[in-house]
């Protein structure tokens, strides 16, 4: 059972969060959109957006820290359990908040400003259930776990952690995740969910963050491809010779 | 130097009746679809007046274009990339649907299936966005021919600083129309928006286009452009703009609207310009300079460097001769009588407007004074300051004096044409007043009156040797393409899947599909607009399960019962 649940489950979720982007990016390339709604409200969304995008990025960041930063590393430059705990519990607490904070606005707008709603898929509620989940149960690993120490004291960095480094790595060791406490197995398993939704939904636009418009120049030219000249290509064996 | 040819148009206002043909046929060709119910690539403002979106031309509100920052570097007005990086998920200048219109349709199944009844049965507004009963307040044209101009037109932001002295009492206020589509800049500040770098300016042309499968629905290009021309697709959450029917003009025919366009007033041609001067004459400092300045960056086709330096820089010798024939050339260069639209925005736009001399005209005519009188109109131009300050405001940033010669060429035009056609000896001195000579006049008459279809559009075909894969040509036969006529669909994952459709293909299907329907704007069971990866979950895409014939059977009898 904790093979299926910690091994053969979250490697499927990676796979199907891998497959699905390649096949999307290739299939869907059209569809690959952030599909905002602020055309049909602003006041709500200019408040929330920016609050859980923001608290998102931080919330993703602390876990890159704490996942993938081993604690033989923070020991090494002689930074002490308790100063990474306060540390990390302070930043992850204030993104949190930030992000839940917008979570519950932007739900709210999506539930009542009419066009809004009925501009809402399937997959989108699917995903806002996912995603909620998991901010939800991180949020209470937090509070519960690390900050009120209910069901007693949990270093993350001595079990998940490592089993998740072990996951990339490709070599995981079942037993560090079965041995953690429920509300980390709930979270984990709810964001493996959520990976493998990932690429059918409209979190695609994570991966189209827009950076390389710091450097880009302001005017983009563009000829009329040499192979593809409008928007369709030539069928196979109509190419264009090259000169 | 660096020659680049531009596709470009000139309109004489004068010409314009405000029928929006232009709008209809190209809203018919390229946004009859749903997400774009208020989306206008082509529209038609009556002046005084809002324009569409609602007061899109304060830019201290909308913060479009370009603009001079401390340094006298030129920048975008709303920010530069950080900033726009830091404001993406919530666009802080991006119009609202209440500032275009809230699309809407009517009810006319109740029409149909109305039981006899004492009352009349009524087709009631129905919001293509939320789907629900709405009262219609305001749409793309509201204010055409002034109407309720006493309570809106005065808002027209290209009336301040002349507000106190423009009557608005309908029977003395002057009126023209102005058709707008994408400028087509040659500084684009949409493309230098786009974070995704979707929006480019093609080399060949210069008409600028959205790579639908690059853009990401940041909307920034929305808020970047001053001309609020570029419009967010809400059903795809992508950006669309107008073409300049790039389908069309590579086999060399005009753009929907100029085709249509029942006053013959719009004109199509090549320019070459010196694309390394673009920047330098953007970042002019003086506003009223930046005219002239973009002047100078255009480059005369007869001269033989401009020759030399078009050939290195690979432009067909064909495009060279055209660019010489070229009526927008002529308008702007030869004449002097185009002016850009609100060059002060420096993004340096490439469809430029004749300013009309009716308003003036028409005072003239009303006083009882002969109209066509040279010497009558040329005091009336002096005189009339309203409409020429509010027609500097529009093409000049505000410098009366472009305004004011290009109105007494066209006053003059009149006078000097009158002698003409009326058999008397041309009066030599009416042209000579213009600074012009009387066989120039007469040449410029014959541009903007006899306007023959061949004179107007003077538009070189991309090359034949590219044909075989062109859009509308297509020396392939169309039905060949995967979703080509016989067997277009939505593919099993639904709209934009797949391999793209040529434009043409895909308008012709969306046309048949919505002229064949008898349902909304929005029917639910219309296959090629749902997709299963966005899929809203309401009704069932077609193709995905067998159509049940029995259930449309079920239907039928019920309602003939009543």
């Amino acid at each position: 059972m904790d093979t299926f649940l910690w091994v053969i489950v979250p490697y499927l979720c990676l796979a199907t969060f891998v497959v699905g982007h390649f096949w999307r990016y290739r299939y869907d390339k059209f569809g690959w959109t952030t599909r905002s709604s602020q055309l049909y409200e602003d006041k709500l969304l200019r408040l929330g957006s920016p609050l859980f995008h923001f608290g998102m990025l931080g919330v993703v960041g602390g876990h890159i820290i704490g996942l993938l930063v081993p604690q033989s590393w923070t020991d090494a430059l002689g930074i002490s359990h308790e100063a990474y705990h306060v540390v990390a519990v302070t930043g992850g607490m204030i993104a949190g908040v930030m992000a839940v904070v917008g979570m519950v606005i932007l739900i709210y707008r999506r539930r009542t400003v009419g066009p809004v709603f009925s501009a809402t898929t399937v997959m989108d509620k699917v995903m806002y259930a996912f995603l909620a989940a998991v901010i939800v149960l991180g949020m209470w690993n937090t509070i519960a776990g690390s900050i009120m120490t209910i069901g007693g004291e949990y270093n993350y960095r001595e079990g998940v952690s490592i089993w998740y480094r072990s996951f990339l790595a490709f070599s995981p060791d079942a037993s560090l995740m079965a041995d953690a406490p429920i509300g980390f197995q709930l979270h984990a398993m709810v964001a493996f969910g959520l990976f493998a939704l990932w690429p059918f939904t409209r979190l695609v636009h994570v991966f189209s963050a827009p950076v390389g418009y710091l450097t880009r120049p302001y005017i983009v030219y563009r000829s009329r491809d040499d192979q593809l000249l409008g928007s369709h290509s030539p069928r196979r064996g109509w190419e264009r010779t090259r000169v | 130097m660096r020659v680049m040819a531009q596709m470009a148009m000139v309109m004489n206002l004068d010409k314009c009746i405000g029928c929006h043909t232009c709008s209809v046929t190209c809203k018919q060709a390229w946004t009859n679809r749903t997400g774009t119910e208020y989306v206008w690539f082509n529209n038609v403002e009556t002046r005084p007046g809002l324009g569409y979106p609602r007061t899109y031309e304060d830019q201290e509100e909308w913060q479009g274009g370009w603009k001079l920052n401390k340094r006298g570097r030129l920048t975008l007005k709303a920010g530069g990339r950080w900033k726009k990086l830091a404001t993406i998920f919530s666009n802080p200048k991006l119009p609202s649907i209440e500032d275009y219109y809230e699309p809407w349709t009517y009810d006319y199944e109740t029409l149909t299936n109305s039981p006899a009844t004492d009352n009349f049965p009524v087709a009631r507004p129905k919001s293509l966005i939320s789907g629900k009963d709405m009262n219609i307040e305001w749409s793309a044209n509201w204010d055409d021919d002034l109407g309720g101009s006493r309570e809106h037109a005065s808002r027209d932001v290209m009336l301040k600083g002349i507000e106190d002295k423009v009557k608005m009492e309908f029977e003395e206020t002057f009126m023209f129309y102005l058709p707008r589509i994408c400028e087509h800049c040659l500084n684009p500040s949409c493309a230098a928006s786009c974070p995704s770098g979707a929006i480019y300016k093609r080399e060949e042309d210069g008409i600028v286009l959205v790579d639908q499968d690059r853009c990401r629905g940041w909307r920034m290009c929305v808020s970047g452009c001053p001309y609020k021309k570029i419009y967010f697709n809400h059903r795809t959450g992508k950006a669309e703009k107008c073409t300049f029917c790039y389908p069309r003009i590579e086999v060399g025919i005009p753009t929907v609207c100029s085709e249509t366009c029942v006053g013959r007033l719009r004109y199509i041609g090549l320019v070459l310009y010196d694309a390394d001067k673009v920047l330098e004459a953007a970042s002019v400092e003086d506003d009223h300079a930046l005219y002239d300045a973009q002047r100078a960056c255009f480059l005369d086709p007869e001269d033989p460097e401009v020759q030399r330096a078009a050939d290195e820089a690979g432009i067909p010798y064909d495009w060279v001769e055209a660019a010489k024939r070229s009526p927008v050339w002529a308008l702007i260069n030869r004449y002097e009588v185009a002016l850009p639209l609100h060059p002060e925005y420096r993004t340096m736009p490439m469809v430029w407007y004749i300013p009309p001399l009716s308003p003036v005209v028409d005072v003239i005519k009303d006083t009882g004074h002969d109209a066509e009188d040279h010497g009558n109109l040329f005091a009336a131009i002096e005189a009339l300051r309203i409409p020429v300050e509010y027609l500097a405001n529009l093409f000049t940033a505000g410098d009366p004096v472009p305004v004011d010669r290009v109105l007494r060429k066209l006053a003059a035009m009149r006078a000097y044409m009158r002698d003409i056609n009326l058999g008397r000896d041309p009066d030599e001195s009416i042209p000579a007043k213009v600074g012009m000579d009387g066989e120039t006049m007469y040449d410029m008459f014959r541009l903007l009156a006899i306007a023959k279809y061949e004179d107007r559009y003077v538009i070189p075909s991309a090359h034949a040797e590219q044909a075989h894969a062109l859009e509308e040509l297509a020396t392939e036969c169309s039905l060949d393409f995967e979703g080509g006529p016989g067997m277009y669909g939505s593919g099993p994952f639904g709209e934009g899947s797949g391999r793209p459709v040529p434009v043409a293909v895909e308008n012709f299907q969306m046309l048949r599909d919505r002229q064949t329907s008898d349902t909304l704007a929005a029917p639910e069971d219309k296959a090629t607009r749902v997709n299963l990866l966005n899929w809203d979950g309401k009704g069932v895409p077609t193709g995905l399960f067998p159509p049940r014939p029995d259930a449309q059977a079920h239907e039928e009898p019920e309602r003939g019962e009543h």
